[in-house]
């Protein structure tokens, strides 16, 4: 395969392979012997499995094993008293409908298939309920504590404010649905040596978990996840499907591919999910806002607790002496969720910045001012300033681009027969982290530099942000730089999640590049070179093939001193049928706000992708669950609804790109998650505008247009 | 594995004598929708007859009357320019269904044949009496967001799905149909049915029958038509509720009128009441909000589904304006 090579700095490093089919995804890899899995999932919502006849399945041509809780190998950390929590798959316990609880595996995908539909269990059934809404008014059902209670200044201060909003919000479970469908090859072999093809946003996590299970040491196990076809979040944990696979592998002594199907996707790989929030808003006539209440529920599974971090943004993201919130979740008998791009976030700001919207329209102001005129000058949570904060700016831009200036405050003003027009906007924020990780960077006498890191590209351009910070630093072309990754081999490096890649790795090669030249310029003086002779000259006169360094790099006190977030700010124009109820998104501004842009095209690619995934979740996506059986009802692609092409207008993107003087060397702060934070409220926003119907329960269909 | 016999044909009279009157055999078209039953294990053909080489797929003009084959492809029909001049009504629903990729196989004769899209139909774990019958229905009081209001029944909720059918009842299609003895003629009316009793039968095709073509009388609708279809996403979705509609205006009023529903009833749903209530009068806003009025009497909404009662008003209203105000 050739090398992932930057052409140009204006190219991906994945483009070319991408689109020709020579990029191989997990699924993709042929191996000697390989065979094929496939899941029995249950059929009942919750109890406990008494038999499970495989005999038929045993039996049928081509199988080699049915891999189940009775037959599977021991993995030592199950066995342990608390234990990890998903033994899902490991016990004879049902805890959700559609999980899995045998894998049969033959030497064809068609015959496992069909020897899957003959294991036959039967099941000791138990009351179940899978409906959050009806387990929050539940005064026996269980709630937890999500986050601790937060209150600055008075508690509830909104409810004696002179101008108040309260109000409550709804949000679907919304499923990733990346294109990639989920799943693992796994070849175990003789002296617990192991290799895996997984669809990972960690390799490292992948590697660490298996090795947590089984017990055996990390250096025995291989992982590799070159490319990925969409994470969004799913793929930042090992599952229990992956699980069973290299039970199965270890079982039969073979590799065992297993993919997952597009249904299994629902209930297997966790989802965004469901939230209930109320917000509570005050401010005075002029329009300061003097409180803020963020209550939330979340869903959560019965047998795992999932948490995030929906009420974060209320407590920094306006000037506001008052705030409190508090965050519980609520376990319903569906398998466990996960961080969903924005996670926590998008659902907080949903609510929030919808709330916002409603306040500047009680107080007859212009939603924009009034944010505008609630912008707080540092973070009054932390007491501490912003590293870095152009929000005025993006405001400004945005607000130029859409033609705010055409927006009337006064709902329904703008109509064109049966369409109405109207204008949103709202406010997208996530931290800017930095975490740890290693890179290797070789510079060979041949002109060219490799990078090595065990960090992922789930699609963001990764290996394309790596090469252009190199190319950067040490002036070397782009196309003489490779940058490795998704090899549990290399030098370690966090799972891609929380926008924090490009800060995290992009600072170890930062170092790495600047050692290198350290080194280059020491071999240069001690060989009486020019301090400027080229790397290429200076490794030829001393006889050497290639330097190498390795740099971990991570951030040091500026954390404590400032304050770190990226920040968004989307603009959407709505068109809305008053007979039909049908929105259309006709215009979209987003402006990011997140420090220098390293990578001009993918960093747009993923302000088109949040944008998109905006839509989805203010018009389109909702998993709907059957109550009375646990089961997921749309569980495809015909009927969940992601956005197509006809549903996405042109996107309109725009970067402040100025350096953050503090995160990290690049000035660059993560961008992923903002692309979707508070897009979905936008919509509702500019839904109000143009109807003046205010709806609080997404995603915003037809028929909640004519209610 | 779940076998079956797999047999292709180049003839029509092979092809109805491969099926004979065998219950478990099934004429395999574009397979955009017999496919993926067969995946989930809704559908289980011992028998699949491969009619694609049948050579069925004119799209042609026949004294007054359009024939269209029943092999022809849903892209082929939409993008005639036969069908485009003589009966645009035809080529607009067309292309508000499926994807392009999928109306590039999906055939007239399958279309017609496609299965409801309920959820529960589907999940062989749950209730349905179209796939089970005696087992219930799931939709009555589950999720029917996108079930019917128009002649269901105590066993069945599901709609059709098609675009295409709402056009062609609209039209006054005509089925040609054959079996061992020879061709007949059914209208398209009278084709699909409504579930009663037995929701497991969609449509009144025979058992050794097969569709051979479509017959269309040529119109003087081709100037003010519509196709509306609302859905929740712009393309690659099933209808919330979708209207055909289509006027001849002579001096202001309307000489003839068609109009009928999808998304709304097991079967494609002509509004003749409200046909016959527009027809000679002028083509107001008062006359189509009296016409779609007189188009709900006996809906019934099951809870998920009754914003249809007003939606589906709306919309004939709506498709009504658009037709007659298309230039």
């Amino acid at each position: 395969m050739e090398k992932r090579i930057l052409k140009d700095d204006n190219d991906r490093v994945d483009g070319f392979l991408k689109v020709t089919g020579q990029a191989k995804y997990f699924a993709e890899y042929e191996l000697p012997g390989l065979t094929y899995g496939v899941l029995v999932t249950s059929t009942i919502t919750k109890g406990k499995i008494t038999a499970l006849d495989t005999k038929a399945a045993e039996k049928a041509p081509g199988v080699i094993a049915v891999v189940s809780h009775l037959n599977k190998p021991s993995a030592a950390a199950y066995e342990q008293e608390g234990g990890p929590q998903m033994k899902i798959f490991y016990t004879d316990r049902i805890f959700y409908n559609g999980q899995p609880i045998a894998i049969v595996v033959a030497n064809t995908f068609e015959r496992a298939t069909y020897a899957a539909s003959l294991v036959k269990a039967t099941y000791a059934k138990e009351e179940f309920n899978t409906d959050f809404e009806k387990a929050l008014k539940d005064p026996k059902a269980k709630k937890f504590q999500g986050q601790a209670d937060y209150k600055r200044g008075i508690e509830n201060a909104y409810k004696t404010a002179e101008v108040k909003v309260e109000e409550r919000y709804f949000l679907p479970i919304e499923t990733h649905n990346p294109m990639e469908l989920h799943g693992i090859i796994a070849d175990w072999r003789p002296n617990n040596q192991l290799t895996v093809y997984a669809k990972t946003q960690g390799v490292k996590a992948t590697q660490g978990t298996i090795a947590n299970v089984f017990k055996i040491p990390m250096e025995n196990i291989q992982v590799n996840s070159e490319f990925v076809g969409g994470g969004f979040g799913m793929a930042l944990r090992t599952w229990p499907l992956e699980i069973a696979t290299v039970m199965a592998s270890k079982h039969i002594g073979k590799p065992v591919k297993l993919v997952v199907t597009r249904m299994q996707m629902f209930t297997m790989v966790g989802n965004r999910p469901a939230a209930i929030q109320t917000i509570g808003l005050g401010a005075n006539k002029d329009g300061k806002l003097t409180g803020i209440t963020h209550r939330a529920y979340g869903e959560t599974s019965s047998y795992e607790n999932f948490t995030e971090g929906v009420v974060n943004m209320a407590k920094f993201m306006y000037q506001c002496d008052n705030v409190n919130t508090s965050y519980a979740i609520v376990p319903v008998d569906l398998g466990v969720p996960i961080w969903m791009r924005g996670p926590g976030e998008a659902t907080g700001a949903f609510a929030l910045e919808s709330a916002i919207d409603e306040m500047a329209h009680a107080l007859d102001m212009d939603p924009l001012d009034f944010r505008i005129k609630n912008d707080p000058e540092t973070d009054q949570q932390k007491n501490k300033p912003f590293s870095s904060k152009n929000i005025k700016e993006a405001y400004k831009i945005g607000a130029d681009k859409i033609g705010w200036n055409n927006r009337k405050n006064k709902p329904g003003s703008l109509t064109e027969g049966p369409w109405q027009t109207g204008y949103g906007v709202s406010v997208g924020v996530f931290n800017a982290n930095r975490g740890k990780a290693s890179v290797k960077g070789i510079l060979k006498a041949d002109g060219s530099l490799l990078l090595q890191s065990a960090t992922s590209d789930i699609g963001p351009g990764t290996g394309t942000g790596m090469t252009l910070i190199a190319n950067k630093v040490m002036n070397i072309p782009v196309n003489k730089i490779t940058f490795e990754l998704g090899d549990s081999s290399l030098p370690p490096a966090p799972s891609q999640g929380g926008s924090a890649t490009l800060s995290t790795v992009g600072s170890a090669v930062n170092d790495v590049c600047v050692a290198l030249k350290s080194a280059v310029a020491e071999l240069a003086a001690n060989s009486n070179m020019d301090a400027t002779a080229n790397f290429v000259d200076v490794l030829k006169k001393n006889n050497l093939p290639h330097i190498e360094v390795t740099k971990e790099s991570q951030g040091g006190k500026e954390r404590d001193n400032y304050s770190m977030y990226s920040f968004s700010i989307h603009f959407v124009q709505v068109k809305v049928h008053s007979l039909t109820g049908v929105v259309k998104v006709s215009k979209i501004v987003s402006v990011g706000d997140s420090g220098t842009i390293v990578s001009p095209k993918t960093a747009r690619s993923q302000m088109l992708g949040g944008a998109v995934g905006g839509i989805g979740m203010a018009l389109t996506e909702e998993s709907i669950v059957d109550h009375r059986y646990g089961r997921y009802i749309n569980n495809n692609f015909a009927d969940y609804h992601v956005p197509v092409n006809a549903d996405v207008p042109e996107i309109d993107v725009n970067f402040i790109n100025k350096p953050d003087p503090y995160i990290n060397p690049m000035g660059a702060k993560g961008m992923g998650e903002i692309a979707l934070i508070g897009f979905s409220a936008a919509v509702a926003n500019a839904v109000f505008n143009a109807t003046g119907k205010r709806i609080r329960t997404l995603p915003i269909t037809p028929d909640k247009i004519l209610a | 594995m779940i076998n079956f016999q797999y047999l292709r044909t180049t003839t029509a009279k092979s092809a109805i004598a491969l099926l004979g009157k065998d219950k478990n055999a099934k004429f395999l078209a574009g397979g955009t929708n017999l496919i993926d039953l067969m995946k989930r294990g809704v559908s289980a053909p011992e028998k699949l007859i491969d009619i694609n080489h049948v050579p069925l797929k004119q799209i042609e003009q026949v004294g007054t009357k359009i024939h269209i084959g029943a092999l022809a492809s849903n892209t082929a029909v939409a993008d005639s320019a036969l069908i485009k001049e003589k009966l645009p009504l035809l080529s607009w629903a067309l292309q508000a269904g499926a994807s392009a990729q999928l109306r590039n196989v999906a055939t007239v004769g399958g279309n017609m044949m496609q299965r409801t899209r309920c959820g529960y139909f589907y999940d062989t774990e749950m209730p349905c009496n179209k796939r089970q019958p005696g087992t219930g229905c799931g939709a009555m009081e589950g999720f029917n967001r996108m079930h019917a209001i128009f002649g269901t029944s105590a066993q069945c909720i599901a709609v059709h799905p098609s675009d295409m059918c709402v056009a062609l009842i609209a039209l006054d299609a005509e089925v040609v149909l054959a079996n061992s003895k020879g061709e007949h003629k059914i209208l398209f009316k009278d084709f699909h049915r409504l579930p009663g009793d037995m929701p497991q039968l969609d449509n009144n095709l025979k058992a050794d029958e097969m569709i051979i073509r479509l017959e269309i009388p040529t119109n003087n609708l081709a100037k003010n038509y519509h196709y509306l279809k609302v859905r929740d996403r712009a393309s690659y979705a099933f209808a919330l509720v979708s209207v055909a509609a289509a006027l001849e205006i002579n001096n202001n009023k309307i000489t003839d009128v068609r109009l009928a529903m999808g998304g709304v009833a097991h079967k494609p749903w002509r509004l003749t009441a409200s046909e016959s209530f527009l027809k000679g009068k002028e083509a107001t806003q008062y006359n189509f909000e009296q016409a779609a009025q007189l188009a709900m009497k006996d809906a019934k909404g099951f809870g998920g589904n009754d914003f249809k009662l007003k939606l589906a008003p709306n919309t004939i209203i709506e498709a009504l304006n658009l037709a007659k105000s298309k230039a």
